[in-house]
């Protein structure tokens, strides 16, 4: 990487501190971020079997707040807002017009006339556009926070304990998809009970200047768990042991939610919301193709953009891949049509024009244990 | 960052160590931290032709595909049989059990092309 191109990079809060933990960093999304500290498969296997803290400030956050925050959200992603109480959190993504999938978010309720957004770091600038393009006429105001809050995921089976040491508000009973208001080492936060790798976790959003002193306290108290900072090249690897969709890599404008196996976060039987028409259709007419698990029956490993063949003839192309650190093998999803989609079909993927066995398999390629 | 004084050394990071007419094959451990965690070594067979500059194999980390360069012709006479259940002994040992191929040389002259240590540090210095 040059010079030149470090300088125009955004920083996170934590970046001093990612210097001196050793870290890695490279550009990610227009941000300087830790890819690794001490190694990726280290790291994974320190999130799976302990507990690991991930600096996430890249992340986007949107406040919408006013009297129509409620129906505007109904009309603007297409999972269900009515079916949430307060201080609850749903997945969901939001479609352009034709269906395309603008990105995938989380959605928190504050109350009926007050959400906020959690988006993605290479989306934060394109969401906040069309948010506010599709709030003229609704009463609502919608403030684009990222710059001011910073975010923290720490996640693994430790974690509770570990956070409970130093938050004010009582974890045990914070249920997954939930989140509260309170104090860690007295900083006001949201603590929520996300997290994108399969493990128990939390999501912490905190004022971006607390965030540095925070980090550092928090990894204090983690000496005794083993806690370590994790970077975004082990992040990558436990969501995608997990099938969790990549937004530029497994959704995006060009897919729809349905064929991504998103179904469950698209609610056809809601009156209207962006992009129903069309999935609505799509949904009828029957998919022509479908994001499938897939897992490499030898050695290799198998990346994004790599061809999937059955028998000699072309059926679909991956989206993610990766070595799997839990599982020692090749991983991926990709795109294929529905009668090559079903578990335990025999396929190949090409790779540096070898044909290496394949086979579709049911994401989570490794049991969750997130807290249900 | 290790740099080995009895070795030559290729632009793309391989090492080389020259005994007779045979030559051991690496990648260097400057390399090897640069790749991250190496998950998949590919290797040529034994009897396989390889050519100075040329790609010979290849060596996967989680993150990235990097090819690898020839430092010298000639035949392959061995290859790391381990490597192919334990590509991690490439970040253990670059210079040690982590050797990739054993080639027998087709042109010893071909050596003098190859940076001495004390260029490849200053190469290192470079990318860094």
């Amino acid at each position: 990487m040059s010079q030149e191109s470090s300088t125009t990079l955004k920083t996170t809060p934590l970046i001093e501190l990612h210097k001196e933990l050793g870290a890695k960093l490279v550009p990610f999304a227009g941000w300087h971020m830790p890819i690794q500290y001490t190694g990726v498969i280290q790291e994974h296997l320190c999130v799976r079997n302990g507990v690991g803290i991930f600096d996430v400030s890249h992340m986007g956050e949107i406040d919408i707040q006013g009297k129509d925050a409620k129906p505007f959200l109904q009309k603007l992603v297409t999972n269900d807002i009515e079916k949430m109480s307060d201080c609850s959190i749903l997945y969901t993504v939001m479609c352009y017009e034709n269906g395309g999938v603008v990105d995938d978010l989380l959605v928190h309720r504050f109350s009926e006339e007050h959400f906020f957004l959690c988006v993605n770091a290479s989306n934060t600038d394109k969401d906040f556009n069309w948010i506010q393009k599709l709030a003229g006429p609704f009463d609502v105001a919608v403030k684009n926070i990222s710059s001011l809050t910073a975010q923290l995921a720490i996640q693994g089976k430790d974690a509770e304990q570990l956070l409970q040491k130093s938050s004010d508000v009582s974890l045990g009973d914070l249920g997954y998809y939930h989140f509260k208001k309170g104090k860690i080492h007295n900083n006001d936060c949201i603590i929520s009970r996300t997290g994108y790798t399969g493990e128990d976790g939390f999501e912490i959003y905190v004022e971006w200047n607390k965030a540095e002193s925070l980090c550092r306290k928090i990894l204090e108290d983690g000496k005794p768990f083993k806690l370590q900072p994790i970077g975004l090249a082990a992040r990558d690897t436990l969501r995608l042991e997990m099938g969790y969709a990549l937004y530029g890599n497994d959704i995006t404008a060009e897919t729809s939610p349905l064929e991504a196996g998103l179904s469950w976060v698209v609610q056809l039987q809601k009156k209207d919301f962006v992009g129903k028409v069309p999935l609505q259709k799509q949904k009828e007419a029957g998919l022509k193709r479908k994001l499938a698990g897939i897992k490499l029956l030898e050695r290799g490993v198998p990346r994004p953009h790599y061809q999937v063949f059955s028998g000699d003839k072309p059926v679909g192309e991956l989206t993610s891949g990766t070595f799997s650190p839990s599982l020692n093998i090749g991983i991926g999803l990709c795109y294929v049509s529905p009668e090559h989609s079903k578990v335990g079909t025999q396929l190949s993927i090409e790779i540096r024009n070898q044909k290496v066995p394949a086979e579709i398999a049911r994401p989570p390629f490794v049991p969750s244990r997130v807290k249900k | 960052m290790e740099v080995q004084k009895d070795l030559r050394y290729t632009m793309e990071h391989e090492w080389v160590r020259v005994n007779g007419t045979k030559a051991v094959i690496g990648i260097t451990d400057f390399a090897q931290g640069q790749l991250g965690d190496v998950v998949f070594v590919e290797m040529p067979k034994v009897g396989a032709e390889i050519t100075q500059e040329q790609t010979f194999g290849v060596v996967e980390s989680v993150k990235t595909v990097s090819d690898l360069y020839a430092p010298l012709s000639g035949k392959v006479i061995a290859v790391n049989t381990e490597l192919e259940t334990q590509p991690e002994i490439v970040n253990a040992e670059p210079f040690g059990k982590g050797w990739i191929i054993e080639i027998e040389l087709s042109d010893a002259k071909e050596i003098e092309k190859l940076l001495t240590p004390e260029q490849y540090i200053e190469q290192c210095e470079k990318e860094q």
